[in-house]
């Protein structure tokens, strides 16, 4: 079995074209995907390669992308739409939550919405405002939508095939920070034997305190397990990948094993993914838990300027802060 | 008259003596496409500001088919607008007033074609042959529309304003791709809006896309004056087919009223859209004559003698004269069009009163294609909590 390395951006390029192949009526379509391959080139080459119909530069208007690819979706097109950055796609905001979400509820199952929402999220490049933020909230309370994100290459390549492949309309977010990173990835393994989209997995295991994250703080839990493993304390780092639906099995099996959980997102911590989880962890693991579900996350500001973003952002030392004062109680 | 495909053919033309030509049009007194007066004189043909000579040639017994649609479309709405006076329907949006408007667009699809409609659109509905049960059910609250997109070529009603323009307009960029264009059993897509809707983004950007990518449809807006309360004059400082020249395609306004000429303009411009000459906006210039909706009270934002003024306009009343007069309908006519009327609307009324409230239990159904744990628990949950009151005096 052949497996490269790649980085996760090229592991996304190269799920896209491996959907472009497989299937004549996937379509991509956004800002500057066609010549350019977006401003992170995550579409590098496909338009050459697949031509303009099924690579389409799009106006530049994000409610127009997602509206038009309802209507290609009711045409029978598999459309992935490039959402550029995070802070562009509240533009889109109805499209995306009145109509994609609702319309496979309203038609009672007689239409279907296969589209794919790519949205580069997080922040961490020392961007300009409107460009690092973690809207997944927004969308995992929304009924109608999945939502997903990838934290490796291998998890890029295989995640953005089958999140292409499913019926259900899917919000893909990519760790934009973590583009850059290179990791080994199958890239013959047949899809159909791969792990599961909604499946969440222990990233790490450990015995003592159970991590949770997703997207770009994978890494950083990940760092920050090797830091406390030094000092003697094993995390279990669980990558969540899929938002919405959690996959909460996993996370109860932890944390009835551990009887801590810190919920780390850059995302801020009012009515946030941490919020539900520490809500559902409380509720199915009560008698286990050793300390309250504790949040590393964001602050409840809007995003910083990027010279402060670092003290914005989780890090290792504030994910160890946290482990360490499960040990508090 | 057939549904789905009315034939234009050239044997009965009625000799109308006269032809003209449409000019620019004003806001006060519009110049606009019209093939039958409000007194029901036909006018022959009309030559559009492009050229395009604009005229019907219907038999008699087409002409006479629009006349049913147009009283079967009124009476049924009508019925629906007691239904929820009587606290059948939860709210009712009347297209008193726009029937011309809708079932001579309507009846101007082919049957190839895809239509996209806000929540008004019950004539045009009828005419894609739908049971005009559907709409009833959503606005009685027993579901959210029920009938299939896919098989009658009509989509779902959209509420959220101007929404749906961009979902016709992506789907006329599919026609375009499956490469269904070009010939003359090409496909196109109709979208509707109202004159409110040209405020909102989703329509404009629309306008940019289907420009851009040369989509095989037509804009169809039904300028009825107002939205809600607002004024045209709230929305626009120029005629609102006028937009479409900015956007690079033709618009153009016609009489909403006359049957005849929105069926002879909007079948035009579909043609020109399935023939691959891309998009273009039509301006069907009519009158809301009811409320907004039943919770509306238009009394407050317009004046009688205005509702009066257009009330000479009827479209019903031009089409009955024009009948009469060149003699293609007589008394037996009209009155067993009424009573079919009277029969479908007392039809309609029993089916509604029969209708069941669903299962509580469905409202756990279609949220995804592929399904959900989180929803599957809640449904679970749910009916054990339900069934724990089974046997008590709850």
């Amino acid at each position: 079995m052949a497996t490269e390395t790649l980085t996760l951006g090229k592991a996304l390029n190269v799920g896209l074209r491996r959907a472009l192949e497989n299937d004549p009526k996937v379509v991509i379509m956004g800002e500057d995907v066609g010549k350019l391959g977006g401003v992170f080139r995550i579409t590098d080459g496909l338009q050459k390669d697949f031509g303009d119909q099924r690579v389409i530069d799009t106006p530049l208007a994000e409610s127009g992308i997602i509206g038009t690819a309802i209507g290609l979706a009711i045409r029978g097109y598999r459309p992935v739409c490039e959402i550029q950055f995070d802070g562009f796609v509240y533009p889109a905001y109805d499209q995306i939550v009145s109509q994609v979400a609702k319309m496979h509820y309203r038609s009672r199952g007689k239409l279907k919405i296969p589209m794919v929402i790519r949205i580069p999220f997080g922040g961490g490049i020392g961007a300009v405002e409107h460009h690092s933020e973690s809207p997944e909230a927004y969308f995992a309370h929304t009924a109608g939508l999945k939502v997903v994100s990838c934290a490796n290459p291998q998890d890029a390549y295989v995640m953005i095939q089958q999140a292409i492949a499913s019926d259900d309309p899917i919000i893909f977010l990519e760790p934009k920070r973590r583009y850059w990173e290179k990791g080994p990835v199958e890239v013959d393994a047949p899809l159909a034997d791969a792990y599961p989209l909604h499946a969440a997995r222990v990233a790490r295991p450990g015995t003592d305190v159970t991590v949770l994250a997703y997207g770009p703080m994978v890494r950083t839990c990940l760092d920050a397990a090797t830091a406390a493993a030094e000092d003697g304390r094993e995390l279990e780092v669980i990558d969540l990948r899929t938002l919405s639906p959690l996959d909460l099995g996993v996370v109860y099996e932890s944390v009835k094993r551990t009887g801590r959980a810190v919920v780390v997102h850059e995302a801020p911590s009012n009515v946030g993914l941490g919020a539900e989880l520490a809500a559902r962890i409380t509720e199915e693991c009560f008698y286990s838990l050793e300390s309250p579900v504790l949040r590393v996350t964001g602050f409840d500001t809007p995003y910083p300027a990027a010279r402060v973003e670092e003290e914005y952002l989780p890090d290792l030392d504030r994910v160890l802060d946290a482990v360490d004062r499960t040990y508090g109680w | 008259m057939a549904k789905g495909d009315p034939g234009v053919t050239t044997r009965g033309r009625r000799a109308a003596p006269r032809s003209k030509k449409a000019g620019a049009g004003k806001a006060g007194d519009p110049e606009l496409v019209q093939l039958l007066t409000p007194e029901g004189e036909r006018i022959e043909s009309v030559t559009g500001p492009d050229g395009t000579e604009y005229r019907v040639d219907f038999t008699d017994e087409e002409y006479r088919g629009l006349y049913r649609d147009l009283v079967l479309v009124r009476k049924l709405d009508a019925e629906a607008t007691a239904l929820q006076r009587q606290g059948e329907l939860g709210i009712w949006a009347s297209l008193l007033g726009q029937e011309a408007a809708q079932v001579g667009s309507g009846r101007a699809l082919r049957t190839q074609d895809m239509a996209f409609p806000t929540y008004r659109e019950h004539g045009v509905l009828y005419c894609r042959g739908i049971d005009p049960i559907m709409p009833l059910g959503l606005f009685r609250g027993v579901d959210q529309g029920g009938w299939d997109p896919n098989e009658f070529k009509f989509n779902m009603y959209t509420i959220v304003i101007g929404a749906q323009t961009l979902h016709a307009t992506g789907y006329a960029m599919g026609i375009a791709m499956d490469g269904k264009t070009g010939t003359d059993d090409g496909e196109a897509v109709i979208a509707y809006f109202g004159d409110g809707a040209t405020s909102q983004g989703d329509v404009n950007e629309s306008f940019v896309w289907a420009g851009v990518f040369n989509a095989p449809m037509v804009f169809f807006c039904q300028n009825n004056q107002y939205a809600i309360s607002e004024p045209l004059e709230r929305q626009t400082r120029i005629p609102l087919y006028q937009r479409a020249a900015g956007f690079g395609f033709p618009g153009i306004r016609v009489d909403g009223n006359d049957v005849l000429a929105t069926y002879a303009v909007t079948r035009q411009a579909l043609d020109n859209a399935r023939h691959g000459q891309g998009p273009s906006l039509i301006e069907a210039y009519t009158y809301r004559m009811g409320a907004h909706t039943t919770s509306d009270d238009p009394t407050r934002y317009r004046i009688a003698s205005e509702v009066e003024a257009w009330q000479a306009k009827d479209p019903i009343a031009r089409m009955k004269a024009f009948l009469t007069k060149q003699q293609l309908a007589d008394a037996d006519f009209f009155a067993e069009v009424d009573e079919q009327a009277r029969r479908e609307s007392v039809h309609l009324r029993e089916r509604v009163l029969a209708m069941p409230n669903p299962e509580p239990t469905t409202l756990f159904d279609h949220v995804y294609p592929n399904g959900s744990p989180l929803v599957e628990q809640q449904r679970e949950q749910f009916s054990r909590y339900l069934e724990s009151f089974e046997g008590s005096a709850h």
